[in-house]
């Protein structure tokens, strides 16, 4: 049986330019402030911090988790639309990968399904013991082990 | 475990569906806990109406019964399964299409 809830958002999208340009466009304040925000900050390293202000003055804090120039760079975030105190966190990852003269880019964004900390109680501990190994290995990616 | 996701994804989407269930909900957060019989005198509804949302919103989660004074069932605001259902809608509305269209035009400019 398939779930109808979305964890994974899966695109491939085929750019003009060598993978070296994308990932300034990636990585940089200057590249993500021209096509993603209004504003950003990064600083790029594992365990980094960045943020993302987007029109309307929202600023999302972003977590910079993998950088690999340049093939793989990946974040985990707070979705705009969830509350503030929200623990829970996204996980973003570009792949890069030369095409011709220009740069196939894959983003892979996972984590949409995660359950609130505060229902893993009795309401719903049926499916409590799996999702709690699945977090922790969700976990164990992100923090790069 | 992805289907109960996706049930209690479900479960929340039907008890927002009513707007008595809403106003319920609305009361319990704007007030804090309260008992059916609070919720009867302060909602355009009657006490058994009350009851039968009550009974639904506490299925879904929503709501959690905990002993109030005199005896008395009172209901509690749980915003867990409200973040799930959000967390859901965020999947559905989180536009890589495009913020990725906005990275082709920008790369493509000389």
């Amino acid at each position: 049986m398939t779930s109808q809830f979305p964890d994974r958002i899966e695109r491939t999208v085929t750019l003009s330019r060598p993978p070296r340009d994308v990932w300034r466009a990636l990585t940089t304040a200057e590249g993500l402030s021209a096509w993603f925000g209004e504003r950003a900050t990064i600083d790029l390293r594992p365990g980094g911090t960045a943020t993302m202000t987007f029109a309307g003055g929202m600023t999302v804090d972003m977590r910079v988790e993998r950088v690999e120039e340049p093939a793989v760079f990946a974040y985990t975030w707070r979705l705009p639309d969830l509350p503030e105190d929200d623990p829970r966190r996204t996980y973003v990852e570009f792949t890069l990968e030369p095409d011709g003269n220009g740069t196939l880019l894959r983003v892979v964004e996972t984590g949409f399904a995660q359950l609130p900390v505060e229902t893993r109680d009795e309401s719903y501990d049926s499916h409590g013991e799996g999702w709690t190994r699945e977090l922790a290995e969700l976990a164990a990616h992100v923090d790069g082990a | 475990m992805a289907p109960d996701l996706e049930a209690i994804a479900e479960q929340v989407f039907v008890a927002l569906a009513d707007p008595t269930r809403r106003a319920i909900l609305a009361a319990l957060a704007t007030d804090g806990p309260a008992t059916a019989t609070d919720l009867a005198a302060r909602l355009p509804i009657t006490r058994q109406a009350i009851a039968k949302h009550l009974a639904l919103l506490a299925d879904a989660g929503l709501i959690t019964p905990e002993p109030g004074e005199r005896r008395r069932v009172r209901y509690r605001l749980r915003s867990a399964p409200v973040q799930l259902a959000q967390q859901f809608l965020a999947a559905l509305a989180n536009d890589w299409d495009n913020r990725l269209d906005a990275l082709q035009t920008y790369l493509a400019t000389p």
